[in-house]
């Protein structure tokens, strides 16, 4: 009888509730059963941000999480360096007007007396 | 020459709480409801309970009490030492003094020691006061585990002719050490009447197991266990007030032994609403 | 030509294995084929209870693995039925008592003479499973429409996928009210979670337990609907497009025309 008050006021049926809660927790226990499946995606996600700035392989975690309505994965990702960015590509030299875009001229080297 | 002072005061032994496996041999009879909603009857009387799940590879007591998305350890972390115990201890949803410790799921039963089993069901008895344990169906390795640390059972049985079968298996095998009590589940009295199903006298003639309570095929059961709320938060409906009943009767009170008779004109299609007023 | 293999398993107890392989083997054996029926539920038997044929068990699987008779000492006919066989588990043993590859010695060796083995598995994931499944080359799997027989089921499907057995479908004890108020998940609903090759629905039926208690499988009885249903799922494993009755939502005849496209 309660459930039915609760349908009455717009509430989710019974079997969509059973229906969104298996396939949360059927997730959970495939990912539970499946723990080569996390270390290839470790790895590869390693690899991908790798590319991007140096990582402390070594640290890495991943979780996943549950909430009530999703499943997350959490990555823990320590960042060891990320190098200066570099300019973007030179086109090739041209005859006629400059190109417009301006180019940073490298400062001249320091002196010993004037660095700090 | 003074005495140094005593680091601990020495406390009166707490008493110790009571381990009770819910077994049947049999498959799909309600062991799982039937702890989940005895637990959570006996938690809304104020006592401390804990639920071991002990179905390892095949975990369920999580799902029917709505907490499958906060188990983040299970039984076989805490028996192998990976996690403390408090860490996997998952506070119920609905009662406050309602503990559950999962199962593991990508796990085998022959993983589970049986010695680590019985001291941490005894860890738990010096905490709690009751520790309810949900055994997997069959005689295998996980219901000899599941009965280790527990000194009472309850035995749960449909009234099919398999699942009596299956009890009086179980009953034997649980020895002397045991004075298992039923548990009736899924009767459907208007079939009892048309002489289609066994009566609660038919199904005691051979068992002979004393009566703990009986429970009637209820729809609302499938209702409450898609939604993840026993039906022992309710104290209204005659299948909630069946679980009350035999909290009371877990606990010791006398409340007086269901009569099939009354149940069968009672029920009929509109049952639940009339609400129980003996289970 | 040895015949077909399948282990019908579910997880989940109480689903209706038992109940399932004792009339699946009779529709099957009511259509001429050879049946053997083999009880793996070493210590807790059923099938030879729900089929009532308990009280001419003389031998059991056990004794055949051990030697102490050969199989078709042991092996009990079913008067009803032309062709139907049970091979009975033992009672007062442990699943231990035969290992994975007698059982497969034994299936193999009823699959001889024999069209259909059907081998009824008990509940769980444990030995028992094991050697279930060790003497089949194809699965059936049992669930209902409720929480835990499907996340029981989806473990099983994940234990027989990596033993590379192609699996069938059954959701019994479907009760379509229920499925039209909202208040239990539908075929469609089942389908898409286990995502498995359906091959047959039963809906709930109070007479069932009746048909076990007197150990008469439902196919018996003419007049009886399930009946007919376990014939169905007989004749789509022998190949045949049966369309699948709805019982549930839009009305008979509008959903009945979308099965027929799904056969």
């Amino acid at each position: 009888m309660i459930d039915w008050v609760k349908k009455m006021f717009g509430g989710p049926t019974s079997s969509s509730t059973a229906k969104e809660r298996l396939r949360l927790v059927l997730m959970t226990d495939h990912l539970a059963l499946a723990p080569d499946i996390i270390e290839n995606m470790k790895r590869d996600l390693i690899d991908v941000i790798s590319r991007y700035v140096e990582v402390d392989r070594d640290k890495v975690e991943v979780n996943f999480e549950r909430e009530d309505r999703a499943l997350a994965m959490l990555a823990n990702i320590p960042i060891v360096s990320v190098n200066r960015p570099s300019p973007p590509p030179q086109p090739p030299a041209q005859s006629g007007p400059p190109s417009r875009r301006r180019r940073r001229k490298k400062p001249p080297a320091q002196s010993p007396a004037t660095a700090h | 020459m003074h005495q140094p002072v005593p680091h601990e005061v020495a406390t009166p032994a707490a008493k110790l709480g009571r381990a009770i496996v819910v077994t049947s041999g049999k498959g799909g009879v309600g062991k799982t409801t039937t702890t989940a909603n005895l637990g959570t009857a006996l938690a809304q009387r104020g006592a401390r309970v804990a639920l071991i799940d002990a179905d390892v590879g095949l975990r369920n007591l999580d799902i029917v009490l709505g907490l499958e998305s906060r188990v983040k350890y299970h039984l076989l972390d805490v028996l192998e030492d990976k996690v403390s115990l408090d860490e996997a201890l998952v506070p119920d949803k609905h009662s406050e003094t309602l503990v559950l410790l999962a199962a593991a799921q990508s796990r085998e039963k022959d993983e589970v020691d049986t010695e680590k089993m019985r001291a941490l069901v005894q860890g738990l008895r010096e905490r709690f006061d009751y520790v309810l344990i949900d055994c997997p169906a069959g005689i295998e390795l996980g219901f000899k585990n599941a009965i280790v640390g527990a000194d009472e059972a309850i035995v749960v049985c449909t009234p099919e002719v398999s699942a009596v079968r299956d009890v009086d298996r179980v009953v034997g095998l649980l020895g002397n050490r045991f004075k298992p009590q039923l548990i009736i589940n899924r009767l459907r009295p208007a079939l009892v009447k048309k002489g289609k199903m066994l009566s609660v006298e038919d199904v005691n003639a051979i068992l002979r197991l004393p009566l703990l309570g009986v429970i009637a095929d209820e729809p609302e059961i499938i209702i409450t266990t898609n939604r993840g709320e026993p039906l022992a938060l309710r104290h209204e409906g005659e299948t909630a007030n069946a679980y009350h009943a035999i909290a009371a009767r877990v606990a010791g009170e006398n409340v007086p032994a269901p009569s099939p008779e009354l149940k069968e004109s009672l029920m009929g299609k509109l049952g639940s609403i009339f609400g129980g007023k003996r289970a | 030509m040895s015949g077909r293999r399948i282990v019908i398993t579910s997880g989940k107890g109480g689903v209706g294995k038992t109940t399932t392989t004792a009339n699946l083997g009779a529709a099957l054996a009511k259509r001429g084929l050879r049946v053997i029926l083999v009880d793996a539920d070493i210590g807790l038997r059923n099938l030879d209870l729900v089929l009532g044929l308990e009280k001419r068990i003389v031998f059991d699987l056990v004794e055949v693995v051990e030697g102490r008779c050969q199989l078709r000492q042991a092996l009990i006919k079913d008067k009803r039925f032309e062709s139907l066989s049970i091979l009975p588990a033992a009672q007062t043993r442990d699943k231990d008592a035969i290992t994975e590859s007698q059982f497969e010695a034994i299936v193999a060796q009823a699959a001889q003479n024999a069209d259909y083995v059907l081998i009824d598995c008990p509940a769980g994931i444990e030995g028992g499973f094991r050697n279930a499944v060790a003497g089949a080359k194809e699965a059936i799997v049992v669930t209902t429409p409720e929480v835990s027989a499907i996340r029981d089921a989806d473990r099983v499907v994940g234990k027989l996928n990596e033993r590379g057995l192609p699996i069938r479908l059954i959701i019994n004890r479907l009760r379509p009210e229920m499925v039209r108020t909202g208040d239990m998940l539908s075929v469609e609903d089942v389908c898409e979670i286990l995502a498995v090759e359906l091959v047959g629905v039963i809906p709930e039926d109070p007479e069932v337990i009746d048909t076990t208690n007197r150990g008469e499988p439902i196919v018996l009885d003419p007049a009886a609907r399930l009946g007919g249903i376990y014939e169905k799922i007989a004749r789509r494993l022998e190949g045949e497009m049966v369309p699948f009755t709805t019982f549930d939502a839009q009305g008979f005849f509008g959903k009945l025309l979308g099965a027929l496209k799904a056969g």
